[in-house]
């Protein structure tokens, strides 16, 4: 069991490193574009379409003469700043509904969970669709539909550790001390449950980048003439049987940044879990 | 369970007819972009109905031609009063609708005073209610007494909007049609195929090479290609997928060719949203535009340049493309001169055709660089119709106009570009009151001029028709006129 255990603790460390230098490659890119990309993002140069890769253009031009390159960079910054204000926008009211039901619990703690598994009934598309349908496609409104998909998603998780953690001694001897239940929330509860959070929220950042890329495919997320990996493989399709490339390169971002997400959230989950610490530690 | 069952009798007809094939073929598969509502051409506006039915199923009394010529199809002959406003048709003898009634001159009153009926939702309604009284006392001869002279309705009885049915099946016509055509409604799977067989009661059968024909729908380029590819579909008229013309052109399963379609591709003005309504506003969006850069970038080059609401394939065109040459710095002094505070922003909805996704961020691209931001908007054609088209609600938008000779639709003033022009409108009365050709070219001309001087709209390109088959089969059209798929013509090599 314990040899189990150190083994699965090994395997994880590479794949930390791994994920960890995918995220930071895709932040890397997205600051960057931020300052300078090759050219801009959106500069049209019909003439020059369906360029193959070549020194001006690294990794060729789109249908429209656009340097690929470019749009790939601009669409990271996209990817970003979904995934950061979508999870930001739903882990804050989620964090709180869960912290709030575990500490009053009865009656409130009934309703605030069953608000969350009628949100939880919505996915992300469907909450876009809606929202297109009333206040027109756009990347807001993408961002919006993503953070109210994340808010259950938090909210029962917080619920649930936070419940583990009450029933603890050291909250007990708070709680006799007199400590009002919102204090307790706040210096006993989340210090204790901010692990798990972080590692729920790197998984939620890219289940985002995920669903950036579906709704903008599908026409709810970014508009053009603005960059996203998911209106570029959109874009891409009519060109699948002449320049296969525009359709692959964003189809590896998305799949790439997705993945180092997926492996930095179980390597964090892996090296922040107490239990395989001890283990670690125990072997060493 | 049920998909497999389809999957079981597709791959058991399938083996039945590559079992045929041996002797001769007999069957065709065609591919069509959008799949139509319902099959009744006369109360819907839909041009895929006319893909299907127009000569297959249902006829009219003249029949378009690939090259808009006008012949006979349910009339033998015909002949104009002296002032043209009587039209003497003489009917074929002996035809019989499919359900086996008898066609007689009762049918084309019965089915023109339908289209001309206060309930009626033909697309052509104005025309039929322009027809005065039509006498069928003879069972073999039809006289249209018209309102005004009509050198046209020659061409309107040509579409397939003036198709002639049977009051027995009108109520049906949506969803079983029945006419005189030389095929049959056979079955119709709803979102993937239709299919046609040869009426054995026609009354030229014999020449009828094509037993079966499967309409297969598809809307996505890419797959269009795939199912040339594989073999699934033997033509796709009106293909769409313009990147893949040229892997085509130099296979030689294939056979590519390469007209033009009466599609007037368009951006279209808001001519009464503010500053829109500004004649050196629009003609300063005019000068931006680069029709060469849309072309070549959204069509892969296929399109031939316009500059008025008609096509080079139509009598009376005149080549306007100059007035508006692109010319950016002409562009900036217009909007000045207007008094325009700039950057000027404007919304450009785009439905979902190439020519108008890809289309509408060059054009965006161009107008950024004079000083007039626009933000797009992508809609689905539903959408398109409701906000742009019934409702008015929009500044720009990029479309194909795709009716034959439709210049006429500037002189409603309720028209979705809201162009209200009295020396318009009366120049449109006399085209339409012409008593031959020279003189309705010669009001066409004028019809054109005045829309380019009053830059009404952007005229783009002319939208090109793009047929890819295969080599061994013959009968399709280079040219569109009209939408229609003629499987009459249609035959194996």
């Amino acid at each position: 069991m314990r040899r189990r255990a150190s083994r699965l603790h090994r395997g994880a460390a590479p794949g930390l490193v791994l994920g960890a230098g995918l995220v930071a490659f895709l932040l890397a890119m997205a600051l960057l574009a931020l300052v300078w990309t090759p050219w801009p993002p959106a500069a049209i140069d019909v003439p020059h379409r369906l360029l193959h890769p070549s020194l001006a253009h690294w990794l060729g031009t789109d249908e429209l003469g656009r340097d690929i390159l470019s749009r790939l960079m601009a669409g990271a910054g996209v990817s970003l700043k979904v995934g950061m204000i979508a999870v930001g926008l739903g882990a804050v009211p989620g964090v709180a509904l869960g912290l709030i039901a575990s500490a009053v619990k009865g009656r409130s703690e009934d309703v605030i969970m069953q608000l969350c598994d009628f949100a939880f009934a919505f996915p992300a598309l469907l909450s876009a669709i809606m929202l297109t349908a009333t206040y027109g496609a756009g990347i807001d409104n993408a961002i919006l539909a993503i953070a109210i998909y994340n808010v259950p998603v938090f909210a029962k998780l917080t619920r649930a550790m936070a419940n583990s953690v009450m029933a603890r001694e050291f909250v007990q001897a708070a709680r006799a001390a007199g400590r009002s239940p919102a204090g307790i929330a706040v210096h006993h509860v989340v210090p204790n449950i901010l692990a798990a959070l972080l590692v729920q929220a790197t998984i939620q950042f890219s289940i985002a980048i995920l669903a950036e890329a579906a709704l903008s495919y599908l026409g709810f997320g970014t508009q053009p003439p603005e960059a996203s990996w998911g209106l570029m493989l959109s874009e891409a399709q009519n060109f699948l049987f002449v320049a296969p490339r525009l359709a692959v390169y964003p189809g590896l971002a998305i799949a790439l940044s997705v993945l180092g997400l997926s492996l930095l959230g179980d390597g964090l989950r892996d090296a922040l879990d107490p239990r395989l610490q001890k283990i670690a530690w125990q072997r060493a | 369970m049920r998909h497999a069952f389809y999957l079981a009798f597709f791959l058991g007809t399938s083996a039945l007819v590559s079992g045929a094939q041996a002797a001769t073929k007999d069957s065709v598969t065609i591919g069509m972009a959008l799949e139509p509502p319902g099959l009744d051409p006369t109360m819907g506006a839909a041009a895929a109905i006319g893909e299907v039915t127009h000569y297959n199923i249902f006829e009219g009394l003249t029949k378009i031609g690939e090259d808009f010529s006008v012949s006979p199809l349910l009339a033998r002959s015909w002949s104009f009063s002296k002032d043209l406003k009587t039209l003497t048709f003489q009917l074929q003898q002996g035809v019989k609708f499919q359900d086996g009634q008898p066609f007689t001159s009762a049918d084309v009153k019965y089915s023109f005073e339908r289209d001309a009926a206060k309930a009626s939702t033909n697309k052509d309604k104005a025309f039929f209610a322009s027809i005065q009284s039509i006498d069928a006392s003879n069972p073999q001869v039809v006289v249209l007494k018209f309102k005004a002279p009509s050198f046209q309705a020659l061409y309107h009885l040509g579409m397939n909007t003036a198709v002639i049915i049977d009051a027995k099946s009108a109520a049906t016509e949506a969803t079983h049609p029945v006419g005189t055509g030389p095929y049959t409604f056979g079955t119709w799977t709803k979102g993937a195929s239709l299919t046609l067989n040869k009426w054995d009661g026609y009354r030229d059968a014999a020449h009828i090479a094509i037993r079966h024909a499967t309409f297969r729908f598809m809307s996505d380029p890419a797959a269009e290609s795939a199912a040339l590819l594989a073999g699934d579909i033997d033509a796709f008229p009106r293909f769409q997928g313009v990147e893949d013309v040229s892997a085509f052109q130099k296979d030689p399963r294939f056979k590519v060719t390469v007209g033009g379609t009466e599609g007037k591709t368009i951006i279209a003005i808001n001519n009464k949203q503010k500053p829109l309504d500004n004649l050196k506003v629009r003609q300063a969006i005019a000068y931006a535009i680069d029709r060469k850069a849309i072309i070549d970038g959204a069509m892969n080059g296929f399109g031939t340049p316009i500059g008025s609401h008609l096509t080079p394939n139509d009598p009376g065109y005149i080549d306007l493309t100059g007035q508006y040459p692109y010319d950016p710095a002409k562009s900036k002094a217009l909007l000045k001169a207007a008094g325009v505070k700039l950057p000027l922003s404007l919304t450009l909805t785009l439905p979902p055709p190439a020519y108008a996704r890809q289309g509408g961020q060059i054009i965006a691209a161009e107008l950024a660089k004079v000083g007039i931001n626009v933000k797009i908007i992508n809609v689905e054609w539903a959408q398109w119709l409701s906000g742009v088209f019934k409702n008015k609600n929009y500044d720009l938008t990029v479309i194909s106009h795709v009716e034959p000779l439709d210049i006429g639709i500037y002189a409603n003033p309720d028209y979705y570009f809201q162009y209200d022009n009295k020396d318009y409108q009366n120049i449109i009365t006399k085209m339409n009151a012409a008593p031959d050709l020279a003189s309705f070219k010669k009001y066409i001309g004028e019809a054109q001029h005045k829309l380019a001087d009053d830059c009404v709209n952007v005229y783009l390109f002319q939208l090109a028709q793009i047929t890819v088959a295969n080599a061994k089969l013959q009968g399709l059209w280079k040219n569109g006129p009209i939408f229609v798929n003629d499987l009459s013509a249609m035959s194996w090599k």
